[in-house]
């Protein structure tokens, strides 16, 4: 007794229309129906954070939500945010400080500490922490995540 | 894992929804932030016929401030708690609580009236409910009613939310001069579920409670108002000596449950270690 129905998305500023199930996840709509593969799917139940995307401007478990309940709405993924540029000093400063590994959990991260950063210029590192606390890194690499964060905020602080 | 199939729809009004009431019966359920029910859903733990999207409804999801109340739309989301100065202001319990639930992302999204409706005994939201004394206002066709906080909360997962009804909002008094307020909570993870906690409302004056809510969660069926342990705190200086018969009363009172993960023992002596905790910070 499915109602699959038409939803029309603003993801990372273009229109899509899609007719889908309502069972979909978000996640799952962007990975398969949009072929955006940058939203990682890994607990399927709000632990995790590999899955988080921005939702009309704000953070999201893409895994917590249907893909119909975003019909009308903007969506912004990793993919969105790389190419507008918007976060490519945190991007590097990652890279510079080894701040990913396997890099599964990187899109969410950098997702949440975008806006931490967007809410707390110069946050410390146990708010940087505190930020992160949903977004799990299986290869365990906190230390560096948490110095990149924090290098990002000096280096925007500073003018750079 | 993936949701079995069901149908989906948006509310365009809470008379709209009382209509899906009708249709769908006990094979609706209201979706809002949907931060527990999708997961509940992901996992199969939950089949519903119909998921009715209440986000729309606008006109329950604000703080409003009155005279003497401070009225939280069921809609209104965590983060928007942890944002308002109106909270901070007046509702400070829920705003040292909001701290605690879950994460930033989870908190942009999941709502206070869902959280009380799903009636998680290891949740903060509930129990700040008890510990204020807030009143939680249902709506269904039939027009609305006013419930106790105190008086909402009868099992596990189980409230006194008929099928055809749903909660519009939460009002909380407004701190007094002399309130004092204190949460504290022991994780496995950060933002997950507590093991054990205490939300502790009061009137304190000089060293003296002159009223006082203590609630336990996370230990049983539901969050526990420890009333005898209240009484006896309060009208008495608070001593080293007294906290330690209110200890003692604590595991008089209440029945602790252990889970999966944490023994009876432990559940009762991290409530005890926080009732001390909370009581020494009021002498300071």
């Amino acid at each position: 007794m499915s109602n699959k129905t038409d939803i029309s998305v603003n993801v990372n500023g273009r229109e899509y229309t899609r007719h889908v199930s309502p069972r979909v996840s978000l996640a799952d709509f962007i990975r398969h129906d949009l072929g955006l593969t940058g939203t990682h799917v890994g607990c399927e139940h709000g632990v995790c954070g590999a899955c988080v995307v921005k939702l009309d401007g704000k953070i999201v478990r893409s895994c917590l939500t249907l893909a119909v309940q975003t019909d009308g709405h903007a969506i912004e993924t990793i993919e969105g945010l790389s190419e507008s540029g918007e976060i490519s000093d945190m991007q590097e400063i990652f890279h510079k400080r080894n701040a990913l590994q396997c890099g599964y959990c990187t899109p969410g991260i950098l997702l949440t500490a975008a806006e931490l950063l967007e809410k707390t210029a110069t946050p410390d590192r146990e708010e940087i922490r505190e930020f992160l606390s949903g977004n799990l890194c299986r290869c365990t690499g906190y230390e560096a995540i948490i110095d990149a964060v924090e290098e990002t905020a000096r280096e925007r602080q500073d003018g750079k | 894992m993936k949701p079995y199939d069901f149908s989906y729809t948006r509310a365009t009004s809470l008379s709209h929804l009382y209509d899906l009431f009708d249709e769908y019966g006990d094979g609706l359920k209201i979706l809002a932030g949907g931060q527990s029910l999708i997961t509940t859903l992901n996992m199969r733990l939950s089949s519903p016929e119909m998921l009715v999207d209440i986000n729309d409804l606008s006109e329950i999801s604000s703080i409003s401030l009155t005279d003497n109340i401070v009225s939280v739309g069921a809609l209104v989301r965590h983060a928007e708690i942890q944002e308002s100065n109106d909270i901070k202001q007046h509702v400070p319990l829920l705003k040292l609580a909001i701290e605690h639930v879950a994460h930033a992302a989870i908190r942009n999204r999941g709502t206070h009236g869902g959280s009380i409706a799903f009636a998680d005994p290891a949740a903060e939201i509930p129990a700040c409910v008890l510990a204020l004394n807030a009143t939680l206002v249902l709506a269904s066709r039939e027009g609305e009613r006013r419930i106790a906080g105190s008086d909402f909360f009868k099992d596990l997962y189980d409230t006194e939310l008929r099928e055809n009804e749903i909660i519009v909002a939460i009002e909380y008094p407004i701190a007094k001069k002399n309130t004092v307020s204190a949460f504290r909570e022991f994780t496995r993870r950060k933002g997950d579920f507590a093991t054990a906690g205490l939300a502790l409302n009061g009137e304190l004056d000089g060293k003296v409670l002159q009223s006082l809510s203590l609630v336990f969660f996370g230990v049983a069926n539901t969050p526990v108002l420890a009333r005898q342990v209240a009484d006896l705190i309060v009208g008495e200086p608070i001593t080293p000596s007294l906290i330690e018969k209110a200890q003692n009363e604590l595991a008089n009172e209440i029945e602790v449950i252990g889970d999966l993960y944490s023994s009876e023992e432990m559940k009762l002596h991290l409530s005890k270690h926080f009732l001390k905790q909370a009581l020494e910070e009021l002498q300071v």
